[in-house]
């Protein structure tokens, strides 16, 4: 990659980490790695570290970019997101030792229930992405939230593009 | 004196007419515009008088709040106005007494409830007569008593408005109904959801869950024991099997690596037919309750959800994004591609058939807004009943003629509130609760 391209990557990460808010499903929601009391496993806690160690989260969030965007109703991968991910992919490959959860969003455009559909397809996609470049599915599951979290709360284009994503959200540990 | 033969019930006539126009389908159809709130001149209420119901002993003020319960339920339609108790000539001090039916034409009621209520203990009995006051006979059947216990006395209530509303319009009634909804707390970017039950009119409000989890789309069985809803519990959405009376609650359907969503009962109660996600993908399954499996009813590479059974169990209609936005099909119960019935512009979704089979009720998006609509199960005389920055989720009032949904206002204050409208389009309301509420699904009529 030239230096021309990682400069607007690094950009593009950290102007999207300034909007990643580590508690943006509040106090007593239902966490993406497991709801309070579920069967589905304890809640994962995971130190950010360092963002200038890049073997830590806080770096994969905020250099590497953790989350891409989508279009209206779609799913469909943008060049910029594709980027976005391959360097996901190269970090996941490097870093052995850290399982992702998918999280695929909408907008609130659209029906609870079809935009339930859509933010699965949409994190399948990032998903698919992932594997084709060497991430072991064994290390990634998705879950959709529709539109019942964004991160961005006015009812325009600009909050509505922020909220078409799909964010990689990483813990410690091998598998999922 | 003589008066002039005076056909009862004028204003109901016109009702019931309305009705009937309505279900022979006007032309008007596909192109309809948006119809939002009609003026209440369209229908004028029909004036009825409802003294308040007697104290035949110990009942000191069940009777007077079962009035007023009696009277909102009756109101709350908009095809009825109450005279004012001030108006009245006479008084009804007796229920089994004779009455001055000369004295309520006078003030131009043209039916007369009356009622009485006794308290023994914990026991509470309700009766009550419903007249014709031109012809001065009871209306047919609308004679009743009903007793219980006095932590039923809502229910009471509802059941002698059921029954007036019942006997006057020809339709099923609906009052003594309950809504399960999601209530909502906390900003739009963390919304905490509970579960909760309330009487059809907001009243008697009781949680089902905390807000540990987000809580989506709670359906009743037809028998109103059981509720089917979403739930983040496990972390992932599952559909969830709740029983009403305990509040045990199982997930259904726990495939790793799958989602689960969008549930409904089939008409027996002993199917469940919901939207599973497996690889970005969402089809359409059905599960039987009683250990018969999972079955795939739709396969396609796009977006299957939303099923909704007809109430003969033979067709489900749901939505599907086949052709790039998302339309509304019908396919038989045991599944297939189906037919697809929505035709107009926009996008639609959430379809529901009525409990009559004769309308699906759907959320249609165009142009930057929302709406609800009605439509014929085969698409024809689509009516918007709605329009908002967003109206979703439609549930049919257990005689099909009314309908709930939730509206959201706009921008970062934005809240959830529970609204109803007739199928007409008429007598759109908002529903009170104690806060932001969501998702409303209504029960059958209670028994």
């Amino acid at each position: 990659m030239s230096l021309a391209a990682k400069s607007l990557l690094l950009v593009a990460a950290l102007a999207l980490a300034a909007c990643n808010n580590p508690d943006r499903y509040g106090a007593g929601g239902a966490g993406g790695t497991g709801g309070a009391g579920g069967a589905g496993g304890g809640i994962n806690t995971t130190g950010l570290g360092d963002p200038n160690n890049p073997t830590s989260i806080a770096y994969f969030n905020q250099r590497v970019g953790d989350r891409v965007l989508f279009a209206v109703d779609q799913s469909t991968l943008s060049p910029e997101a594709r980027q976005i991910l391959t360097a996901q992919a190269q970090w996941l490959n490097q870093n052995p030792g850290y399982a992702a959860i998918i999280e695929g969003h909408a907008d609130e455009q659209g029906t609870r229930e079809y935009n339930l559909a859509l933010g699965a397809r949409r994190a399948a996609a990032v998903q698919n992405f992932l594997i084709s470049q060497g991430v072991s599915a064994s290390r990634m599951r998705t879950i959709s939230y529709g539109k019942e979290r964004p991160i961005e709360v006015c009812s325009s284009e600009a909050c509505y593009q922020k909220n078409r994503r799909a964010v990689t959200v990483l813990s410690a540990g091998a598998g999922v | 004196m003589t008066r002039p033969m005076r056909p009862p019930f004028r204003t109901l006539l016109a009702l019931v007419l309305g009705i009937c126009a309505l279900a022979a389908g006007p032309a008007l159809a596909q192109s309809s515009p948006p119809r939002i709130v009609i003026g209440p001149g369209v229908i004028e209420p029909m004036p009825i008088a409802v003294p308040t119901f007697i104290d035949e002993g110990g009942a000191g003020d069940y009777a007077r709040q079962i009035t007023r319960v009696v009277i909102s339920d009756l109101e709350g339609t908009g095809f009825f106005r109450t005279i004012g108790e001030d108006a009245h000539i006479s008084r009804i001090t007796s229920f089994d007494g004779g009455i001055a039916f000369e004295d309520w034409k006078a003030i131009n009621a043209q039916v007369l409830v009356t009622g009485a209520v006794s308290v023994a203990g914990d026991r509470i009995t309700v009766k009550f007569r419903a007249y014709d006051v031109f012809n001065g006979q009871t209306l047919e059947g609308a004679a009743l008593q009903f007793a219980g216990t006095t932590q039923g006395w809502r229910r009471m209530a509802h059941k002698v408005a059921d029954v007036v509303y019942s006997k006057i319009t020809g339709e099923g009634g609906y009052f003594d109904s309950r809504v399960v909804f999601v209530s909502e707390s906390g900003p739009k970017n963390a919304r905490a959801k509970r579960l909760a039950v309330m009487d059809y009119d907001g009243a008697n409000v009781q949680y089902l869950t905390d807000s540990s989890a987000i809580v989506l789309a709670p359906r009743f069985s037809p028998t109103g024991d059981r509720i089917l809803y979403t739930s983040y519990e496990t972390g992932f959405p599952r559909i969830t099997l709740m029983d009403v009376g305990s509040l045990r609650r199982r997930t259904l359907e726990e495939q790793p690596g799958t989602m689960t969503f969008a549930p409904r009962f089939s008409p027996d109660g002993q199917t469940v037919v919901f939207s599973l996600e497996r690889g970005g993908n969402t089809d359409i399954y059905a599960l039987s309750l009683n250990g018969g499996g999972l079955r795939q009813l739709t396969n396609a590479p796009s977006i299957e959800t939303a099923p909704s059974f007809s109430p003969d169990g033979s067709k489900i209609v749901f939505e599907s994004d086949r052709t790039g936005v998302p339309q509304i099909y019908v396919m038989p119960a045991s599944g297939g591609e189906g037919t697809r019935i929505s035709g107009g512009e926009g996008r639609y979704g959430t379809p529901v058939w009525s409990p009559r089979g004769d309308y699906i009720a759907f959320t249609k998006q165009n142009a930057g807004r929302f709406h609800i609509g009605v439509m014929r199960t085969d698409g024809s005389e689509e009516r918007l009943l709605t329009a908002s920055f967003l109206d979703e989720g439609p549930t049919w009032a257990p005689n099909g003629r009314v309908l709930m949904f939730t509206r959201e206002t706009a921008g970062a204050g934005g809240q959830t509130s529970l609204w109803s409208v007739d199928i007409t389009g008429r007598n759109l309301k908002q529903i009170p609760t104690d806060g932001p509420a969501s998702d409303p699904a209504w029960s059958p009529l209670l028994p």
